[in-house]
């Protein structure tokens, strides 16, 4: 199946969530509301960033937050925290969402594509994530032209690599190499680890 | 053939999930015997999950409800495949669980979605729930759920319940999967009909005592372009004798 490799250290100050996973897979239903109010709104950001649609995205965001619940027993923390777990699961769900509904069609509407980079206004404001996004914006940056364009596209849009190779009319390997090294350069600006 | 450098490269990719199904399959194989590929695939999965971070969103209220009474229904997966299911559900009997997943199963394969697993299940669990008293209506309705040429589509009503129509014109029958409904009030009831092309048949009746109900629709399907749901006097009636709460073509 297709289960996704999470890992890295905690991208935000949220102390207890590896503890309240862990009390959700024992089917405490109080843990759970508890992660829900933790992870909902990031969730609900990354699926809507892929899928736009905010019914749709409601639906996919409810989606992971049950997908949690039912797996949250296989979750490890021993491969990566839980915050990059569920995140990484919303994407992956967002990412089946858009390219089972709007494959076809996306491919057709290259030039539309370009016209809907995220822009990050259109999520509501909250205090406690404006630095971070000002992080992520500042490093976004630091990117070329083309690296931040493919990797835009493919995570906000839900694109594969080929799809973005057609967007941009560029060569596969040009894609495949523009999102490797634009994402090591976000890495080294953030400051992530694994 | 793809080289394995050309694999390496995919790291950026894959942790975007922009790889299709089977590079996905094989960079995994490769990642299982190259170290540095999976450190590299790790630490950018942690990179895209700040992306994701970046783009918070506030969810209605109402969500939270939903998603808190969904899960009440959703059975946890066991920690691993050799461990022992969870004590609270050691009494479960066996027959109902193999009938559970067996319709989960069949949803998900009517559906065809990838990235609804999580709803399938919940949904599948609903109407099971819904349907347990009636094994044979199980195994009609499974029938249109898991025929290869099922196609579905899908209804959202006012005050958030919502509905599944699956049809399959090869069978000739289709399935109303109805999940989160309001009671109907007193001396009523949700009425299904077929819609030709205008013209309304009645197919159905929803049991008033239950939110949650998977329906096969009585006649025939392939003529009709779609269904409806009226609120009807108890019994239902021969046509319908008010507007309808909601309207759901057949997908195409």
């Amino acid at each position: 199946m297709k289960e996704p490799v999470f890992i890295g250290r905690k991208p935000v100050a949220e102390p207890d969530l590896e503890e309240l996973v862990g009390r959700v897979a024992l089917g405490d239903q109080e843990a759970f509301a508890a992660v829900y109010d933790v992870v909902a709104g990031p969730v609900l950001g990354v699926v809507r960033s892929v899928l736009r649609d905010r019914a749709q995205s409601e639906e996919v965001m409810q989606e992971v937050l049950v997908e949690v619940w039912r797996t949250a027993p296989r979750y490890r923390s021993d491969r990566g925290t839980a915050i990059n777990w569920i995140l990484t699961l919303a994407h992956r769900r967002a990412v089946d969402r858009v390219r089972s509904v709007e494959a076809s069609a996306e491919r057709e509407h290259k030039a539309a594509l370009l016209d809907q980079l995220p822009e990050y206004d259109e999520v509501t404001e909250q205090v406690q994530t404006r630095l971070e996004r000002e992080q992520v914006r500042r490093c976004l940056r630091t990117l070329t032209e083309l690296q931040h364009q493919a990797v835009t596209l493919a995570y906000y849009r839900g694109l594969t690599y080929r799809q973005v190779a057609e967007a941009l009319a560029l060569p596969l390997g040009t894609v495949k190499t523009r999102l490797r090294d634009g994402l090591i350069r976000l890495r080294d600006c953030l400051g992530v680890t694994a | 053939m793809t080289t394995r450098h050309d694999l390496h490269t995919l790291t950026g990719a894959y942790a975007l999930h922009a790889l299709d199904e089977d590079e996905r399959a094989a960079f995994r194989r490769h990642l299982d015997h190259c170290d540095s590929c999976a450190q590299e695939a790790a630490e950018f999965s942690a990179t895209a999950a700040r992306l994701g971070l970046a783009a918070v969103d506030t969810p209605r209220p109402v969500l939270r409800e939903q998603v808190l009474r969904r899960v009440t229904a959703v059975r946890q997966e066991p920690p691993g495949s050799a461990a022992a299911a969870p004590a609270r559900w050691r009494g479960t009997p066996r027959r109902r669980r193999a009938a559970q997943w067996a319709l989960a199963a069949c949803l998900a394969g009517a559906v065809g979605l990838g990235g609804v697993a999580a709803w399938q299940h919940d949904r599948a669990e609903r109407a099971h729930v819904a349907a347990q008293r009636a094994e044979q209506r199980v195994s009609d309705i499974s029938a249109v759920l898991s025929a290869p040429d099922a196609r579905t589509a899908r209804a959202r009503f006012d005050g958030g319940a919502d509905g599944t129509l699956v049809v399959s014109r090869r069978l000739d029958r289709a399935v109303f999967v109805a999940a989160g409904m309001d009671r109907p009030p007193g001396g009523k009831v949700y009425q299904l009909w077929l819609n030709d092309h205008g013209t309304m048949r009645p197919a159905g009746l929803m049991d008033p005592g239950r939110e949650s109900e998977a329906v096969l629709l009585h006649g025939d399907v392939v003529s009709a372009s779609g269904v409806g749901i009226t609120l009807e006097p108890a019994g239902g009636s021969d046509r319908p004798t008010s507007a309808p709460i909601a309207l759901v073509a057949f997908p195409a």
